[in-house]
């Protein structure tokens, strides 16, 4: 285990309540708080702990998008990455460019793991990482809630839908993160300054080799049906006579 | 004709229900012929479940030792090859679709349309975005393939009887990986009914206190006959196993019946329960997010009213 890579997404804040603009051309983004999507913090954080567990092992952080994205994987590299490497684009990059892109960096880096979240919480497209494991033609491990890694192999415990299952890859490996793998570490003030001198690399789309392109045109954006606030009840035995009355119970 | 491929989810012994709610999405798209592929060591009890659904033009079994257990690396390769005919691939919006289906499309070089909730038209999707704060219509170009996980709660399921489609047996030429091991399961599962699925949900929050607490509502479901759900703060403080969440990152469900006891209601939960046909709130916050989206609220101390209620139903 020598490089591990971690994909790391600039995303509206997980407090922020977003809101769709009234003429249905997307979301309010402007002024909104951006950060690390939480799934990638996920990733990272089990990055950090495999190289304080084997030691001598570099962390690279990635991420795609617009100038500001430093911010992120400034915030990637006071956790504990050793360097980051933005490829900077102001388009909105879908989820099988995004792979395209990373598997141009994977060919470069050569990582024995590339990390990343499950899903984005902005889009929630939840593709990337299979895609980029496709595109890499290496096993792909999702919703990873353990990690094992011994030798050439990972044994990774998968969030499914009927319980856990578990799997064995060979590395390299893509693994993405679900959310009871690990709890990020928070950022201490020291680290944030000594991230300042890592170093950050900032390259394009076109230097990669990769061509923007948008696959799946967005044509409106509308705010979901509400639902009608209902009723309430006094007691137990109203709660019952309702339910029983609606046929529900 | 628009020609649908939907891979089927299965265990080995029953056609998972989510295979249903895919033929009904399949069948808003205008002149469609769907086709479900199936995928396994022995295929043959399923394949016949699948021939049964009406509506379903044909059935293809692909059967082999490697297909035992469903890895996307291995899975992801036959899809493609059996691709060539039509032209939408489409997979539920479950753990088995979702690790999947991107890795099909990645193959075939075409983007993917995660959580499918409504067909407009033949290449015109609506999906949820942020959590479902937002709904994106989207247009995919009809010179490709068009890959999609179908969101399932959106969708009811297609009858299982009264179809009589043709099963074919497919043998799919193409060298699988041993980079991926399929080394076992640990079910929580229970003789109550399947969360994604069941038509009656009781569900719990941090207000439960503990795993013992728990017990309260496992009670009540079992005699109501429902499945037991929680939110991602009870399963993150370990009171309920990681399959029983519902929300944003967990579950998207859509039963007759959900009944929040103890839970706040955050966005990424609601997101997971907005199709629910009815939702009781059950918490002592009066002014719990839940309520605005309940249809019918007891404020009160849970641990009062759950084991009154399980009395008198």
């Amino acid at each position: 285990m020598q490089k591990i890579m971690v994909c790391i997404k600039r995303v509206v804040d997980y407090n922020v309540r977003v809101r769709v603009k009234p003429d249905g051309s997307g979301v309010m983004l402007d002024g909104v708080k951006m950060s690390v999507n939480p799934f990638d913090e996920i990733a990272l954080e089990e990055a950090l702990r495999i190289k304080e567990r084997v030691g001598n092992v570099e962390i690279v952080a990635v991420s795609i998008g617009v100038s500001d994205t430093q911010q992120q994987l400034r915030t990637a590299l006071a956790m504990g990455a050793d360097r980051a490497i933005l490829v900077q684009t102001d388009t909105a990059v879908e989820p099988l460019i995004a792979a395209q892109t990373f598997l141009a960096l994977a060919k470069k880096e050569n990582p024995d793991l590339i990390f990343l979240g499950k899903q984005a919480i902005d889009d929630d497209a939840n593709q990337t990482g299979q895609m980029l494991a496709a595109l890499w033609e290496r096993p792909q491990a999702t919703y990873a809630s353990k990690l094992d890694i011994a030798g050439n192999t990972a044994t990774v415990t998968r969030e499914v839908d009927a319980g856990l299952e578990t799997i064995e890859v060979d590395l390299p490996a893509v693994v993405t993160v679900d959310l009871r793998l690990n709890e990020p570490r928070y950022v201490k003030l020291p680290d944030i300054m000594k991230a300042k001198k890592k170093p950050l690399d900032v390259t394009s789309l076109d230097a990669l080799g990769v061509a923007a392109a948008s696959l799946l045109k967005t044509v409106k954006t509308e705010p979901p049906a509400q639902r009608q606030k209902g009723v309430l009840v006094k007691d137990v035995a109203e709660l019952v006579d309702v339910l029983k009355k609606k046929g529900l119970i | 004709m628009l020609k649908i491929l939907i891979v089927g989810e299965h265990d080995g012994k029953t056609l998972n229900l989510a295979t249903l709610k895919c033929v009904t999405g399949a069948q808003g798209l205008p002149d469609a012929q769907i086709t479900i592929a199936l995928l396994g060591a022995d295929t043959a009890a399923v394949a016949a479940q699948a021939a049964a659904v009406p509506g379903v033009h044909k059935v293809l079994r692909v059967d082999r030792p490697e297909n035992a257990h469903a890895l996307a690396a291995l899975y992801a390769p036959q899809i493609v090859a059996l691709a060539a005919d039509y032209t939408h691939i489409f997979g539920p919006s479950t753990s088995f679709g979702k690790d999947l289906m991107p890795r099909v499309a990645a193959l075939l070089g075409v983007p993917q349309v995660s959580d499918l909730m409504a067909v407009e038209a033949a290449y015109r999707f609506r999906r949820p975005i942020y959590a479902g704060n937002a709904i994106i219509t989207v247009e995919a170009d009809p010179a490709r393939k068009l890959v999609a996980t179908l969101r399932v709660a959106s969708f009811e399921a297609a009858p299982s009887t009264g179809g009589s489609a043709s099963i074919e047996t497919r043998a799919v030429a193409v060298a699988l990986p041993s980079h991926t091991r399929y080394i076992g399961a640990k079910s929580g599962s229970t003789d109550r009914p399947d969360l994604q699925t069941a038509s009656k949900v009781v569900s719990g929050g941090r207000a439960l206190g503990s795993a013992e607490n728990f017990k309260l509502l496992f009670s009540l479901a079992d005699k109501l006959g429902a499945a037991v759900g929680a939110s991602r703060a009870a399963v993150d403080a370990g009171y309920a196993a990681n399959e029983m969440q519902v929300g944003q990152t967990g579950k998207i469900i859509s039963p007759e019946i959900y009944i929040a006891i103890g839970i706040s209601g955050a966005i990424q939960h609601l997101t997971g329960i907005k199709d629910a046909r009815t939702i009781v709130a059950i918490n002592k916050d009066g002014e719990a997010p839940i309520f605005e989206v309940a249809d019918i609220g007891l404020v009160g101390d849970l641990f009062q009213i759950v084991p009154e209620l399980q009395r008198l139903i």
